[in-house]
Formats: structure tokens, C-alpha cells, sequence
């Protein structure tokens, strides 16, 4: 009986995760279109992944991402959730209103953005324009497009840290703040003194959440820039899904995600390894 | 109301930074229904009134199968998600079987494999199985999500064996047992795995892109996606707009009702990953 009752599971799970993970392993030493019969390789895939320029540049690029991302997500979420934490009104107001963006599809928010950056009538250079600054060429100049899309993404899933943060801010027992002001403590003192180290666990989720968020970038500029300009913003999981289903490279591509896979791993493993050597 | 300069400030940042969160979303519903030839000029005032891109977008894409295709996906997918996620976390939380550990821990493997290593030999398998250009292929590789198990076995852990000793004493079979006397017990679970399988199904677009290529079997992400990235929309931002708007408003009327369950579900599953 519990077999019975676990079988859709399990079906499940040799079907789509175990199947997968043996068939990629068994697909890395082959040239494989799907249509024409495969062909073994030996290691010639990986020989090709380390010879690949664009795959390290993409490689690169997702890093960017990731570090202009995860500090600006943090700071500003941080400082949201300090606020609405403290005694006001309309909390939930403010809320629902930074948390809005998380629901929605990462479509329709890039297609949005993609206007709001437009070079002549996007309103943020309008806005840049009317208070005498000049223009920015967010989507078009190389130097600056994957910058633009962090900000984007920082503006899309902020309303989530937000909330992560207030959990963690409500933990923090208020006679510590109390104690503090007896004792004469300013703003900042609380803040630096009570407030970041009891929410230092939050902290370090927040980073490990959108660190294995901030890998997966795809949509944002494949509908934005289609990883342009000068390959600047093509992520690493752009390129593995140019290489499987623009030219049907089976065994390369899955090579590609397998590598990138554990590098996704190994940096979350790291993460939490000095989590962890931090705590007790 | 008396506010001191510290107050003053802080609402000041609040409202100006949720203006930033809510400003996008005013623009885009009210581009979507301005002149093609005022969207660059819009800022905040209404410039003229139009339904036509609306009206366009109705001829240029199959929009109504899309929303349909979708609804179906993702209501399918929250089903499956919600009766085989509860069974296998009964199984885990209250039976005894062998193999019950390794099965633990495969969930958690699972849970911790990135997606990247399954998707390529995922396609293969649905080229395979001839799902291609189904909506299978968008239905049945959804119908488990470990997060659900574990999610189920925490809220099945909580509730005290005597009730379900209680029910087989009664007669109640395994299935009547965990739908019938469970389920009235762990509704908020239930809530936070629907409206998080639901919503993420409703969002995703990688895997549709990846094993549907027939417009009509588009689900409302993905057909918008290729109408703003492809040629069909001319260049014409309104229509791009209007798809956009349409894709977005299922999920922010279901926001404006369901806003507590939303925001605790999203917390809840962030914590627990």
C-alpha cells in the first residue's frame, strides 16, 4: 500500500530527474542532432567547451549579473523592510505595492522595461532629460546593458526580500532596541549593532536565493537584446538554449549545462559552507 | 497627525519607492490604450483613448487558445501537484515502509539538482514520447514538485496519529483518509501549493518555448513572448503592450484578492529553500 500510494512519484522521479541526469551523462561523449544517428566522441565535447570563447564570455556576463545584482538586491530590500518595520501606517499598504512585480511574468516586466529604456522616448530618460541630465544609452551601449537588466531584475523580485527581511527584522526582540535607547544609542548604532547581526541568517539566504536566481537568467535578454549588444548581455543559459534548440547541438549543449550545473552547485556548496562556519 | 522630520522622511522614501513599483504598471495599461503615434510622449496624463490594439492583437495572435491552453496547463498541473504532493507526503509522514528514507533524501536531491542538468535530456524524451506540440509535454512533467512533498509531509507531521487511527477504525481507506480527514485540517498548505504551482506555471516560458512551436497550442507567455520578440507585432508597441497587459491581469486581480496568501506563500517557499 505505501507503494501504491508513493508510485506517481516515483514514476515521476525516474521519468524526469533520474532519466535525465544517467541519459546527460551518457549524452556528454556524443554528437547527437536527434536526427541522425549518434556518434561517439570521447571527450571532444568538453575539449570544444574549454576552446569556446563565447561560452566563457557568457559565462562572465551571468557573473556580472550576479554582482551587480545580489548587493544592490540586498541593500535596497534591507533598507524597504527597515523602514516599514518601524511604527508606521499603511504597512501592508507598501507591502503589496513593492511586492507586485514578484508575481508577475518576467515577460510582461521586460517588455515593460524595455520601453521604459528606450533611448529617445523611454520615460526614465525623459525623466533624466527634464531634470537636465543627459541620456543613457541603457539597452545599446555594451558597457552598460547587463547593468540595465540587473537593475531590472533587482526592481522584479526586490518585493520578495523585502518580505524575507521583515520575517527575519520581527525575530529581533524589541526590549534589545529599548536597552539600547537607555543606554543612548543613535539610528545607526541600532541598526549596525542589533538590527545586521540578528538578521545576518537572512542575509546569507537572501544571497543563496538569488545567486541560484540570478544563474537561471534567460528570459530578460532574450526578449530585451537577444544577448546583445556585442554579446554583452547573453547569459550563460541563453547560450546553452542557442546551442540545444537553435542548432539542435544535443551533446554539446548538454555538456555545457552539466558544466554550468556544477558550477551552480559548487558556488551554492561554497556559500553555504561560510554560512555555516560562521553560525556556532 | 503630527510627524516629526524622521517620520516625514520616512514616508516620504516609502511612497516615492512604492510610486517606482506601481508607476511601470499605470504606464504600461495606460500605453496599451493610447494612439500608437502618443505612447512616446506619455508620461503620466491620458494622451487620447483607443481600444485598437486591442482590437489588433485579437487578428495578429491567437490570444483566446493561449489564455485557454494556459488555464488548463496551469489548473491541470496545481491538481496534480496538490493529490500526488499529498501522497507522498502522507506516505513519508505517517507510514512505514522500506526505502523510506532513500526516498527523503531523493527529494532532496532533487530539490537541490539545478534544473540546467534535466531540461536538454527533458526535450528528448518528450521528442521521444511524440509530446512534442502537445499539451502533454506541458502537463505531465509538472504533476510532482518536491517542494509540495515536503511541504505536505511537514503539515501531515503535525497532525496527531489518533486521528487517522481513528478514521481506520471507521474503515477509512489511505486515499479517503488523506482527503477526506486530512485535507479540512492543513488548508493553509493546500493554499500556499496551489497559488505557488499555479502562479509558476502561469509565469514559466522556457520549458513552453522549448516543446511547443504550433501557435495554437501557445500558452499566454510564451505566444506573447514571440509576438514581441518575432516580426508579427510591426514594430507597433501598442499591441505589444496590450498582450503584455492581458498576460499580466489574471495574476494582479488574483494579487489584489488573495494578496496575505500570495505574499505568505512566496515567504514561505523562500524560506524553506
Amino acid at each position: 500500500m505505501p507503494f501504491l500510494i508513493v508510485s506517481p512519484y516515483l514514476i515521476h522521479l525516474c521519468l524526469f530527474v533520474l532519466f535525465p541526469v544517467v541519459f546527460s551523462i551518457f549524452l556528454v561523449f556524443h554528437k547527437w542532432n536527434i536526427i541522425s544517428p549518434m556518434e561517439y566522441v570521447g571527450l571532444d565535447n568538453f575539449g570544444r567547451l574549454f576552446a569556446d570563447r563565447l561560452f566563457w564570455k557568457s559565462l562572465w556576463n551571468t557573473f556580472i549579473f550576479i554582482l551587480v545584482h545580489i548587493p544592490l538586491q540586498i541593500i535596497l530590500s534591507l533598507m524597504l523592510a527597515y523602514f516599514i518595520n518601524s511604527k508606521i501606517k499603511f504597512k501592508s499598504f507598501f507591502r503589496s505595492a513593492f511586492f507586485l512585480p514578484v508575481v508577475i511574468s518576467g515577460v510582461v516586466i521586460t517588455i515593460l522595461w524595455q520601453q521604459l529604456y528606450g533611448l529617445e522616448s523611454g520615460v526614465i530618460n525623459q525623466g533624466l532629460m527634464a531634470i537636465g541630465l543627459g541620456r543613457i544609452e541603457w539597452l545599446t551601449n555594451p558597457k552598460i546593458a547587463m547593468v540595465s537588466i540587473a537593475i531590472m531584475a533587482t526592481w522584479k523580485n526586490m518585493g520578495l526580500y523585502v518580505i524575507l527581511f521583515l520575517v527575519g527584522l520581527q525575530t529581533v526582540p524589541q526590549s534589545y532596541y529599548e536597552a539600547a535607547e537607555v543606554e543612548g544609542a543613535n539610528d545607526w548604532q541600532k541598526f549596525r549593532f542589533i538590527t545586521l547581526p540578528a538578521i545576518n541568517p537572512t542575509i546569507f539566504m537572501v544571497v543563496i536565493l538569488s545567486t541560484i536566481g540570478g544563474f537561471s537568467l534567460f528570459i530578460e535578454p532574450y526578449i530585451m537584446t537577444d544577448g546583445g549588444p556585442l554579446n554583452t548581455t547573453l547569459s550563460a543559459m541563453l547560450y546553452i538554449y542557442k546551442q540545444a534548440f537553435g542548432y539542435y547541438h544535443m551533446g554539446y549543449s548538454t555538456t555545457l549545462s552539466l558544466f554550468f550545473a556544477l558550477i551552480i552547485m559548487s558556488v551554492v556548496v561554497i556559500q553555504k559552507a561560510f554560512v555555516e562556519s560562521k553560525e556556532y | 497627525m503630527n510627524l516629526g522630520p524622521k517620520k516625514f522622511l520616512l514616508y516620504a522614501i516609502l511612497i516615492i519607492a512604492s510610486l517606482t513599483f506601481l508607476y511601470p504598471f499605470y504606464w504600461m495599461i495606460l500605453a496599451s490604450v493610447t494612439p500608437e503615434e502618443n505612447i512616446g510622449k506619455l508620461v503620466f496624463s491620458p494622451q487620447g483613448l483607443t481600444l485598437s490594439h486591442y482590437k489588433d492583437m485579437i487578428v495578429k495572435i491567437p490570444i483566446w487558445s493561449a489564455l485557454f491552453n494556459s488555464v488548463l496547463v496551469a489548473s491541470l498541473s496545481t491538481f496534480g501537484v496538490l493529490v500526488f504532493g499529498s501522497m507522498t507526503g502522507y506516505a513519508l509522514a505517517k507510514m512505514r515502509f522500506k526505502g523510506r528514507n532513500l526516498l527523503f533524501f531523493a527529494i532532496i536531491f532533487t530539490m537541490t539538482l539545478p534544473f540546467q542538468i534535466t531540461l536538454i535530456p527533458n526535450y528528448i524524451l518528450m521528442v521521444n514520447f511524440k509530446w512534442v506540440d502537445t499539451l502533454t509535454a506541458l502537463i505531465v512533467p509538472a504533476l510532482n514538485s518536491a517542494f509540495a512533498i515536503l511541504l505536505f509531509r511537514q503539515a501531515f507531521m503535525t497532525i496527531p496519529d489518533d486521528l487517522i487511527h481513528a478514521a481506520k477504525v471507521d474503515g477509512c481507506g489511505e486515499l479517503r483518509i488523506i482527503f477526506q480527514v486530512l485535507w479540512p485540517n492543513i488548508i493553509p498548505s493546500i493554499i500556499t501549493v496551489a497559488i505557488l504551482t499555479f502562479m509558476t506555471s502561469w509565469n514559466d516560458v522556457l520549458w513552453p518555448l522549448i516543446v511547443i512551436r504550433e501557435e495554437g497550442l501557445m500558452t499566454m507567455p510564451q505566444l506573447v513572448t514571440l509576438f514581441a520578440v518575432g516580426g508579427r507585432a510591426e514594430a507597433q508597441l501598442g499591441v505589444k503592450l496590450a498582450s503584455a497587459v492581458l498576460l499580466a491581469l489574471p495574476i494582479i486581480i488574483a494579487f489584489i484578492f488573495l494578496q496575505k496568501y500570495f505574499i505568505q506563500s512566496m515567504a514561505s517557499s523562500g524560506i524553506k529553500t
